[in-house]
C-alpha cells in the first residue's frame, strides 16, 4: 500500500465519486475545510464579475441570473427543512415567499395604504427595517397554517398547503384596497448603500444596471451572505435534538411518536423555520425587484421550488442549492443563445420548454433516482464526525496501516 | 404610526363586499348554476376518488387528463367539420345531441387513453419499485407539467397551430343558450339541462358499474384489501388500469360538458384549478367513496356559487379552497366517507 495517502479509495473501493468527495471532505481538519471552503465561496461570489466565456448567460444579465439563483437557493434551503428533513410535502411554499415579499411591499411601497416610510422611517432605511418584520410575520403565518393542518399526513398535507398557496395569491389579487390587486405594489424600498456620481441611487438600486458591477451582483452577494448564515443555523439545527427529531419523523412518524418524540411540536418547528426562510427570500426578492405582483407567486413556482429540492436531493443542504442552480441557470443559459459548441440551436425555444424538461426530469428521477442527484447520506448526525474518525482509526489499525496514516495526518 | 391605525377602517370598508341581497334575490338561479358546475366537478371527482380508493394515491395529474379531454372533444368537433364561430350552429335538437354525443366520445377516448398511458408510463414503474407515496405525488406533479407543456408548446407544432398554444381555443358553439322553463323564479337554460342530465346519467351508470358488475366487484375488492383480492384471483394490475380508464373517461365527458358552460375555457392551463376543486369535492364527500364524490361535487358547486354571490366573483376560488382547508381540518373523512385510513395522525 502506498505511503502518501491512506484514503477512502483503499478503505472502500466500491464508493462512487460523490462518496469519495464526501470522505475526503470529512477527513480534512476543520481549518483545512475553511481553507478550501472560503476560496471556493469567494470564487463563486466573483463568478458574475469574472463572467467566464461559456458559463455566462447571453440573453439576460449574468449578475441578475445569479441574484435569482441566490434567492432560489435560499428558498430551496427553507423548503428542504420542511420537505427534506421533516418529510412534510409542502406544495404551497410560494405562499410564504409571497407573504415575505408583500410584507416589505406593504410597509415600504408608495402604493400601499400601510406605507410607513416618510413619516418616521426614511425610504433608504425602509428595507432594512422591514426585513426582520417580514421574516417574523412569515414565521407567524407558518405557525398559523401549521397548527391546524400539521395533524394531517402526507398527501393531505400537500393538498392543503397547495390550497393555502393559492389562497395567499388570490388574497394578494383580490384585496385591492390593500395590495393594489393585479397592478402590484411598486417603488418598494431597497437598501441605499454606496451612492456615487455614477450610481446616484446606490449599488442595490434597480437603476444600477452597468455590468459587471450592477445591482444583480450586489443582490447576489447579499443573498450569498444570507445563504451562509441560514446554512450555519440550519446545519446546527440538523445536528441538534431538533434535527434528530425531524429525521425520526420523516422516517417513521408512528415510531417516533412511540419513542417519545413530540412529533407535532417538531413538525410545527420545521414549518415555522421553513416559512421564515421563505419570508427572508421573499423580502430579498421584493427589495431587488422593487415591485411585487400576484402573478409572481403562482402555484407553479411552488412546484419549481419543489423541483429544485427534489432534483438536488431531499435532505442535503448543498444538494438543494445545486438543484436551485440547475432550475434557475439552465433556462437562462439557453436564453438568447444561437449556437452551442458550434452547433446552431434555438436557445429561446429551449428556454421556453423549461417546464416540460423539468417535468420529464422529475418523472425520470422518481423512477431511476428518487433520492435526487446529490442525495443526503444517513449518518450519525451529532457525533458523526468524531465517530467516523474513531472508526476509521480502528479500521486502519486492523489493516496494519495505523502508523502510516498517523504520518499522513 | 397613525397611518397604521387608520388602516383599520380601510380594511373593514371596501376590501370585501358582503352582498347578501344578491344571494337572496337570485337564490334559485344561483343554485341551479351551482348544480351545473357541481355536476361537472362530481364527474371529475370520481376519477380522484376511484384511484385513491384503489391505490391510496392522489392522482395530481388528473386535472391535466380533464384538460386533454377538452382538447379531445374540440378536435372531434373539428373533424366533424365544425369550426370556431361567433354564433351557434343552429341545427335540430336531435342532430345537436348526436354531434355532442360524438364529441363527448372523442373527449372520453382521449382522456381515457391518456389516463391509462399515464398509469403505464409514470405510476407502474414506481409501483414495481414499491416507492413511498410522496414519490408518487412528485411524479404526478412532473406528469402534470409535462402534459400541460405538451399542449402549450408541442401540440401547436403537431397540428399546424390549430390546437394548443398560449391562447384559449376559439369556441365552437353547437348550442345557443336559451331559457327553456322557469323553476321557482330561476331560468333554466338548455345548456344547463344538457349538463345536469348527462352528468346524472353518467353518474348512475358508473355507480351501477362499480356496485353491480363483475368488474366493479373487482375494483371494490382491491380497494378493500389488495392482498386478499389478489389471492382470490383478481388481477390487481387490470383493476388499476380499469380504474384509471373509468376516471379518465368520466373526466373526458366532464370536459365536454364544461366547454358547453364555459366555451372559452379550452386552454393548456385550464384544468388545474378545476382539478383542485374536483379533488376538494372528492374530499368533501369522503375520498375513496364513489357516492361521496358525486355528492361532494354538487355541494361544492352550489356552495362556491353562493360564496361568489356573497363576496363577489373574484372570491369564488377562495371560497372553494377555504372549504377544502376547513373540511380537511375538521372532518377529513368527509361527509359520507369511511374508507379513509391514516389521514390523521
Amino acid at each position: 500500500m502506498s505511503t502518501d495517502t491512506v484514503d477512502a479509495v483503499h478503505v472502500a473501493p466500491h464508493l462512487g465519486v460523490g462518496d469519495r468527495l464526501r470522505l475526503w471532505w470529512d477527513s480534512l481538519s476543520r481549518p483545512a475545510q475553511w481553507g478550501f471552503g472560503v476560496p471556493a465561496l469567494v470564487l463563486l461570489a466573483l463568478l458574475p464579475v469574472l463572467r467566464p466565456p461559456v458559463l455566462t448567460t447571453v440573453g439576460t444579465d449574468f449578475g441578475g441570473v445569479m441574484a435569482q439563483f441566490g434567492m432560489y437557493a435560499l428558498l430551496a434551503i427553507g423548503l428542504n427543512v420542511v420537505v427534506g428533513q421533516a418529510g412534510l410535502l409542502d406544495l404551497g411554499y410560494v405562499g410564504f415567499y409571497a407573504i415575505g415579499a408583500y410584507t416589505v411591499g406593504l410597509i415600504t411601497s408608495t402604493d400601499s395604504p400601510w406605507n410607513q416610510t416618510d413619516e418616521w422611517l426614511p425610504q433608504s432605511w425602509g428595507w432594512v427595517v422591514a426585513l426582520p418584520l417580514a421574516v417574523a410575520i412569515t414565521a407567524v403565518s407558518g405557525l398559523i397554517l401549521g397548527s391546524p393542518t400539521l395533524r394531517l399526513r402526507g398527501d393531505y398535507l400537500a393538498i392543503v398547503t397547495l390550497g393555502f398557496g393559492e389562497i395567499v395569491r388570490l388574497l394578494a389579487d383580490n384585496l385591492k384596497t390593500l395590495t393594489n390587486g393585479g397592478r402590484g405594489l411598486s417603488q418598494i424600498a431597497y437598501p441605499v448603500v454606496g451612492t456615487s456620481e455614477t450610481r446616484p441611487t446606490g449599488v442595490f438600486s434597480a437603476g444600477n444596471a452597468q455590468p459587471p458591477w450592477n445591482a444583480g451582483l450586489f443582490w447576489y452577494w447579499l443573498a450569498l451572505v444570507a445563504i451562509v448564515v441560514v446554512l450555519l443555523v440550519v446545519g446546527n439545527l440538523e445536528r441538534s435534538r431538533v434535527g434528530r427529531a425531524w429525521v425520526a419523523i420523516r422516517e417513521d412518524e408512528d415510531a417516533a411518536e412511540i419513542m417519545g418524540v413530540p412529533t407535532f411540536t417538531f413538525k410545527l418547528w420545521a414549518f415555522l423555520i421553513g416559512a421564515a426562510i421563505g419570508g427572508l427570500g421573499g423580502a430579498l426578492y421584493a427589495g431587488q425587484v422593487q415591485f411585487v405582483i400576484p402573478t409572481t407567486f403562482n402555484v407553479i413556482n411552488s412546484m419549481l421550488f419543489l423541483c429544485a429540492v427534489v432534483i438536488g436531493g431531499q435532505g442535503n443542504k448543498l444538494g438543494v442549492i445545486l438543484g436551485a442552480f440547475i432550475i434557475v441557470y439552465l433556462p437562462n443559459f439557453f436564453l438568447g443563445r444561437t449556437s452551442l459548441l458550434g452547433i446552431p440551436i434555438d436557445g429561446n425555444e429551449i428556454a421556453n420548454y423549461k417546464y416540460l424538461f423539468f417535468g420529464l426530469a422529475l418523472m425520470a428521477l422518481m423512477i431511476f433516482r428518487p433520492q435526487g442527484l446529490f442525495p443526503a447520506r444517513q449518518k450519525l448526525l451529532t457525533y458523526g464526525r468524531s465517530m467516523y474518525q474513531a472508526a476509521r482509526r480502528v479500521a486502519l489499525a486492523v489493516t496494519g496501516d495505523a502508523e502510516q496514516s498517523e504520518g499522513a495526518r | 404610526m397613525s397611518v397604521l391605525l387608520q388602516a383599520g377602517p380601510v380594511l373593514a370598508e371596501g376590501v370585501i363586499d358582503f352582498n347578501i341581497g344578491l344571494l337572496t334575490r337570485n337564490f334559485w338561479a344561483i343554485t341551479v348554476d351551482g348544480l351545473t358546475y357541481g355536476s361537472i366537478y362530481a364527474l371529475v371527482a370520481v376519477g380522484y376518488t376511484l384511484v385513491y380508493g384503489v391505490l391510496r394515491l392522489i392522482n395530481f395529474a388528473h386535472s391535466e387528463i380533464f384538460m386533454l379531454g377538452m382538447f379531445g372533444q374540440y378536435a372531434t368537433l373539428m373533424l366533424l367539420g365544425f369550426g370556431p364561430s361567433g354564433n351557434a350552429y343552429q341545427q335540430g335538437t336531435g342532430q345537436t345531441i348526436l354531434y355532442l354525443g360524438v364529441a363527448m366520445i372523442g373527449g372520453m377516448a382521449v382522456s381515457g387513453g391518456a389516463a391509462v398511458a399515464l398509469e403505464r408510463v409514470a405510476y407502474r414503474p414506481l409501483r414495481k419499485r414499491g416507492a413511498p407515496s410522496l414519490v408518487f405525488l412528485i411524479t404526478a406533479i412532473g406528469a402534470s407539467f409535462v402534459i400541460q407543456e405538451f399542449v402549450h408548446f408541442v401540440l401547436p407544432h403537431l397540428t399546424g397551430k390549430t390546437l394548443g398554444g398560449v391562447n384559449a381555443q376559439q369556441p365552437i358553439r353547437l348550442v345557443q343558450p336559451a331559457v327553456q322553463f322557469n323553476v321557482l323564479g330561476a331560468d333554466v337554460s338548455n345548456v344547463e339541462i344538457v349538463i345536469v342530465v348527462a352528468a346524472l346519467v353518467l353518474a348512475l351508470a358508473v355507480d351501477r358499474f362499480i356496485n353491480a358488475t363483475k368488474f366493479g366487484r373487482g375494483i371494490r375488492a382491491v380497494a378493500q384489501d389488495p392482498v386478499t383480492a389478489t389471492l382470490m384471483g383478481v388481477s390487481r394490475e387490470r383493476v388499476i388500469m380499469l380504474t384509471f380508464l373509468i376516471g379518465g373517461v368520466l373526466a373526458g365527458a366532464a370536459a365536454l360538458l364544461y366547454t358547453q358552460r364555459v366555451p372559452n375555457g379550452i386552454l393548456y392551463s385550464g384544468g388545474f384549478i378545476l382539478g383542485i376543486k374536483a379533488f376538494c369535492a372528492a374530499v368533501l364527500g369522503g375520498i375513496g367513496n364513489l357516492r361521496g364524490a358525486l355528492l361532494g361535487g354538487l355541494l361544492l358547486g352550489v356552495m362556491e356559487l353562493w360564496g361568489q354571490a356573497l363576496f363577489g366573483t373574484e372570491w369564488r376560488d377562495v371560497v372553494a379552497f377555504v372549504l377544502l382547508v376547513l373540511v380537511l381540518m375538521f372532518r377529513p373523512t368527509g361527509i359520507l366517507g369511511e374508507s379513509l385510513r391514516g389521514a390523521r395522525a
